[in-house]
């Protein structure tokens, strides 16, 4: 098992190598002059001149992305161009606020997912799945942003329930965790579903069934057991949602996440910020997804075979 | 494969239908999809004669002194700010989600199975550089992609086309890659290749037919997600910018005014939902109408 997390961790270099260069590039094409962003408009050419020597802005591109890249390993990503504060501690200060959005986001979804799945899968073909069914289409068919904007027109603006922004207590989380959570426990309501379909036809549920096991036993231990691998699957492949779903949410809300981070520093085109932002996001997301790894092994004893006998 | 052939020889009834036409008989009987389809033929119909009624300078984009007006039956969706017809500028609007999505779901399409097809028919060093390339992608949240690639070009149509089809193309690259490499070492194509077609002709024409139902299905859910695609783009201010009634650049005004026209927000995100679902039923009711395990 360590054997094979350390040999993921190591084919994330390249990876993140190359995602860097991309992003290292794109930012570099996008263009504008950093110097005019840091020095004030009244700025002469001379010293516009002396600082763009300075930065190192004059030198070719694969020197400048190699000095970045040198400057990471030795744990500096750059200073922002506009707050002139470090990339790595901004990031850092606001990476809380995301995954407490996204981690809501994500328990809601399970709460209600996968007790409804199980149940429609039970039912299949009464008049409660379809009904159902038809919600969670709707739930998947909706842009997140704009439930969030009915949901504040609802519960702010005409119950005056909760708070339509900003962060506080457990109250100003409720309306952004529900804009980004319920479309993905729509999605999931979906994959536990036919998970749950598939494993009933199974001809090991008909034999345990037939050895007197309870109806729970059968559909816990030998149902769900089964079913819950193609789950962990859709959740670990929705965390790009999660994060795209939180960006959104964030503007609406105004929550200081990362998301809106990122949109905000690509419209002030302050490169360093962008890229160091998405470098790390990247690590977050294979971080994320090794551990949907690892709790794969935990969940499958198949799996966990595999990894300790081939490393 | 004729889709509308209604008129059937006796040979053909005697051997079985086509792929196509047993498809769309089972397709017919699904209620879901059926309602998709006839909703996208209306949004078609609908935008189509919105842009010969209504003049773009005047009633879209022009101004008006009835601002403000809820919902009645002179506005049905109420005016907005400037006093415009909402109804006329979501009917008018839904061409520019239409062809967004369909536009980047067809670049994505093409360039994603090209891309797999060509991975998983040589292997190797061709399967690993593109698959390390559609990870890249996989793995940075598509908002970032677009929002980075619609800074570097511009706001414009073409480079939001471009940004979103940059999202999509990895789906595609995956099931294409997949689909050949069931099907490479088989007895047909090697049949091909030794009566010496071009590697290029075996997999579009004796290979990638093999997964036409995945790509068929993938395709219609993907011209729904990307219409929200776009239009969070055009929300956050990096796609279609006001004034043109692009859905997402409709909410994103109608943001400010949520206190007090809640219309404003209401309609044009309806209408991103009734459409995207409505391709979401015809993707479901596809994929059953395709699947060969519920074939009777």
């Amino acid at each position: 098992m360590f054997r094979y997390i350390l040999k993921r961790i190591i084919i994330l270099i390249p990876t993140l190598l190359a995602t860097s260069l991309l992003i290292f590039w794109a930012m570099d094409l996008a263009g504008g002059d950093p110097v005019d962003q840091i020095l004030p408009e009244n700025a002469t050419f001379e010293q516009k001149a002396a600082l763009r020597e300075e930065m190192g802005l004059n030198d070719p591109f694969f020197i400048r992305y190699f000095r970045y890249i040198g400057g990471i390993l030795k744990g500096d990503m750059g200073e922002s161009y506009i707050t002139h504060r470090d990339v790595f501690q901004t990031f850092m200060g606001r990476l809380h606020m995301t995954l407490l959005l996204g981690g809501s986001a994500l328990i809601f979804a399970c709460i209600i997912s996968i007790p409804l799945g199980i149940y429609t899968a039970l039912h299949q073909n009464t008049w409660k799945d379809t009904a159902a069914m038809i919600v969670a289409l709707f739930g998947v068919s909706m842009p997140n942003f704009w439930l969030g904007l009915m949901l504040i027109l609802l519960f702010s603006l005409k119950l005056g329930w909760l708070p339509s922004g900003g962060t506080g207590g457990f109250k100003y989380l409720i309306l952004p965790a529900v804009t980004v959570g319920l479309g993905l426990a729509a999605l999931l309501t979906r994959t536990t579903r036919s998970a749950m379909l598939d494993v009933l036809r199974q001809d090991y549920m008909t034999t345990a069934k037939a050895k007197g096991a309870s109806r729970n036993r059968v559909i816990y231990n030998h149902g769900l057991r089964n079913a819950i691998i193609p789950i962990i699957t859709a959740i670990g492949m929705q965390f790009s949602y999660v994060m795209t779903g939180s960006a959104l949410a964030e503007t609406v809300f105004g929550w200081p996440g990362i998301g809106r981070l990122v949109v905000d520093s690509i419209n002030k085109r302050d490169t360093p910020m962008v890229t160091g932002s998405i470098i790390l996001c990247c690590v977050l997301m294979a971080v994320i997804n090794l551990a949907v790894d690892i709790i794969y092994a935990f969940c499958d004893p198949r799996i966990k075979a595999q990894y300790s006998g081939k490393g | 494969m004729k889709l509308f052939n209604k008129k059937k020889s006796d040979g053909t009834e005697m051997i079985g239908r086509s792929m196509g036409q047993e498809t769309w008989r089972r397709l017919k009987k699904n209620k879901g999809a059926m309602m998709g389809i006839a909703f996208l033929i209306l949004l078609f119909i609908g935008t189509a004669l919105a842009s010969i009624f209504y003049d773009y300078d005047k009633d879209i984009i022009g101004m008006t002194r009835d601002r403000f007006m809820a919902p009645s039956w002179q506005h049905l969706f109420g005016t907005d700010n400037m006093g415009r017809d909402i109804f006329a500028r979501v009917i008018y609007g839904a061409k520019y989600s239409l062809f967004i999505s369909f536009g980047s779901t067809l670049i994505g399409l093409i360039v994603g199975l090209f891309l797999g097809a060509a991975a998983g028919y040589y292997g190797g060093l061709v399967d690993n550089i593109i698959m390390r390339l559609t990870d890249i992608f996989y793995s940075i949240p598509y908002i970032m992609i677009a929002v980075v690639v619609v800074s570097i070009l511009g706001t414009s149509m073409s480079s939001l086309l471009f940004a979103m089809a940059l999202g999509t193309f990895c789906n595609f690259a995956r099931i294409g890659r997949a689909s050949v490499m069931t099907v490479r070492d088989m007895e047909f194509v090697e049949a091909g290749r030794a009566i010496g077609l071009p590697t290029w002709k075996i997999i579009l024409k004796h290979i990638l037919p093999n997964c036409l139902s995945a790509i068929i299905v993938q395709t219609t859910l993907k011209v729904g997600s990307n219409i929200i695609s776009a239009s969070s783009l055009s929300f956050l201010g990096v796609g279609i910018t006001p004034p043109t009634p692009e859905w997402g650049a409709m909410l994103s005004d109608g943001r400010s005014y949520i206190r007090s026209s809640g219309w404003m927000c209401l309609f044009p995100g309806l209408a991103i939902m009734l459409t995207v679902l409505a391709l979401n039923l015809l993707g479901d009711g596809l994929r059953d109408a395709m699947d060969p395990k519920l074939k009777r």
